[in-house]
């Protein structure tokens, strides 16, 4: 059988998605995968259900309220002194709970190589916390940068379709190396180097505390993603994404799909921020009727506001059993 | 998108790789030149533990009651998003009592224990647990501070109004200042401007009438006439001297950083 927590991680790192050969398929993924290939009506099905479709942005709007709402706590907990949640998005405390962002928990172990135990108790709270809520949901429900990069996306994708500009892909593996790269170097100079560098801490602090010259950083990546290449901070570079990705390989929250439903018309894919965890929805991959979409995925939740068929859904794995 | 092969995207990954540790290498280089030395919070570790400890989260600004911390921007040097102070604009008075700044520190970047393991530098460590003159009556007078943020020294002397005979009256700063601190006469919990308070001194004594730590400063008569602040042992380097300082510059100023030297 097609291991999909393997594969899972193979993608995560930024191998290309791999094809199930035939033996590893299971028997009723084969049946409908030939029941759609040989179907005669269904170029005619197909022309009618795409002039009906109705897009949704119910997830979009969601993940957008969340985000800012989750933003606007950590401001107004400071502006007006509510000590709600206080801190920044490296490190806060939620009503005096320790909550640590792990990739900033990682560089600060690394650099410092002494672990004090409220670090722990942060780092263990917010990795429990998002393995239960799907990892890489911290990207696409409360990171900033996820959003400014979400808007000014558009900028980029109006401009390909005007011909002005071309998207540029970067190999993902560049991810993996860069995350190594940073906790190498954490732990020989003994400085937080990547802190440095992070939109997601310096957009965080820049709103609760104020903008500074840490902005000009921000906008030059921002450009960088308009005019080169989509959304290439959170697609190829941010190791921030790599170690949420690995929390989210365990989590029960994950986007589900069905064989049966899907026409195989591959919108989901073009709206999706790490299309590779797409990958078994194209015509004759998926090795199973229903299959988990990989840790790469970020749980934003487009896909599903996408699918004309509906067959991308939010699944609590385990819970979907249950009931 | 046109069909790329795969050698073209691992050329450009290369190369997308080396520029960004290149833009990291360029943003380091301005680094270690920008950074002077600087006023850490009470508690802070040496400055290469400090930061490497540091999560920058921001905690300690937010529990400060006269906002004394201050994060470093990118174009400071070292440690962008850490905590530092600016002691002429608004020094740590220890208006908190338990140093707040230390207890909401997530990573021991400041700290009350210092791991064992870690460097102290001879003149840092102060020779007995520091007394808070506003806890003077408290039945545990002292702050739990083992080691001290620098020293102040008076480093204009020239400007001194005591060293002039000189006394001062009225608010000890220029007008416009916003610095705050606490007055035990006016309220132990509330802060107050510094510039509501004033001042009438027959000679300037506005270093040692605001130092919050017992004998930490002292007026001492000059040989030549005139009086002059002398720093003692039990300074903590809190900055407090330097922001009530009434001359411009301030003569007393903090050395960050600096150990007590026996004269």
């Amino acid at each position: 059988m097609h291991n999909r927590f393997s594969e899972s991680w193979r993608q995560l790192l930024g191998l290309v998605p791999q094809r199930p050969t035939p033996e590893q398929q299971q028997p009723e993924a084969k049946t409908l995968h030939r029941m759609k290939r040989e179907d005669p009506d269904r170029v005619e099905t197909l022309k009618t259900h795409r002039a009906n479709i109705v897009r949704s942005t119910k997830w979009r709007n969601r993940r957008w309220a969340v985000l800012i709402v989750t933003n606007l706590l950590f401001v107004l907990s400071f502006w007006l002194d509510i000590q709600l949640l206080e801190g920044s998005l490296t490190a806060s405390r939620f009503l005096g709970f320790h909550m640590i962002d792990l990739n900033a928990a990682l560089q600060v172990a690394l650099a410092h190589k002494h672990i004090p135990i409220n670090l722990i108790i942060g780092t263990v709270t917010i990795f429990l916390l998002w393995a239960a809520l799907g990892g890489r949901a911290f990207c696409s429900w409360v990171c900033p940068y996820h959003l400014l990069a979400e808007w000014t996306e558009h900028l980029h994708l109006y401009l390909v379709s005007k011909k002005k500009i071309r998207d540029h892909a970067f190999h993902r593996g560049m991810r993996s190396v860069l995350w190594l790269l940073f906790a190498i170097l954490a732990f020989v100079s003994g400085y937080t180097v990547f802190e440095t560098l992070s939109p997601t801490g310096i957009l965080s602090r820049a709103l609760i505390y104020g903008p500074g010259l840490g902005l000009a950083w921000i906008v030059l990546l921002l450009l960088f993603e308009i005019l080169y290449s989509r959304r290439a901070w959170c697609r190829y570079f941010c190791p921030i994404g790599l170690t949420y990705g690995a929390v989210g390989s365990i989590s029960p929250l994950q986007i589900g799909y069905s064989l049966d439903t899907c026409f195989h018309e591959g919108d989901c894919r073009k709206v999706c921020l790490v299309p590779h965890v797409l990958d078994c929805v194209i015509k004759g991959r998926a090795s199973n009727t229903h299959v988990n979409i990989g840790a790469d995925c970020t749980r934003c939740g487009l896909c599903v506001d996408t699918c004309p068929t509906g067959s991308l859904r939010f699944e609590m794995r385990g819970l979907q059993k249950m009931l | 998108m046109a069909k790329e092969t795969e050698r073209r995207l691992f050329i450009r990954s290369g190369l997308g790789l080396a520029a960004l540790l290149a833009l990291t290498g360029v943003a380091w280089l301005p680094t270690p030149a920008a950074s002077a030395r600087r006023l850490r919070p009470p508690g802070a570790l040496e400055e290469q533990d400090y930061l490497s400890a540091c999560i920058k989260c921001g905690q300690c600004v937010q529990v400060c009651p006269v906002s004394a911390l201050q994060l470093a921007d990118l174009g400071d040097g070292y440690g962008i998003g850490a905590p530092y102070i600016d002691a002429r604009t608004q020094a740590c008075d220890f208006s908190c009592d338990a140093v707040q700044c230390i207890l909401a520190c997530p990573t021991g970047a400041l700290t009350y224990h210092k791991p064992t393991d870690l460097e102290t530098r001879v003149g840092m460590p102060v020779a007995h647990a520091p007394v808070l003159l506003a806890k003077k009556q408290d039945p545990e007078p002292t702050l739990n501070l083992k080691e001290r943020m620098g020293v102040a020294r008076l480093t204009r002397p020239d400007l001194c109004l005591a060293r002039q005979g000189k006394g001062h009256k009225g608010p000890a700063r220029e007008a416009g200042f916003t610095g705050k601190m606490r007055f035990m006469s006016v309220d132990r919990w509330k802060p107050i401007p510094l510039n509501d308070h004033a001042f009438e001194t027959e000679i300037c004594d506005l270093c040692v009438r605001t130092c919050p730590i017992e004998g930490a400063i002292r007026l001492v008569p000059l040989a030549a006439g005139g009086m002059t602040p002398e720093v003692l042992e039990p300074c903590l380097g809190c900055g407090v001297c330097e922001m009530a300082c009434p001359t411009e510059p301030a003569a007393i100023t903090i050395l960050p950083r600096e150990g007590w030297k026996d004269a």
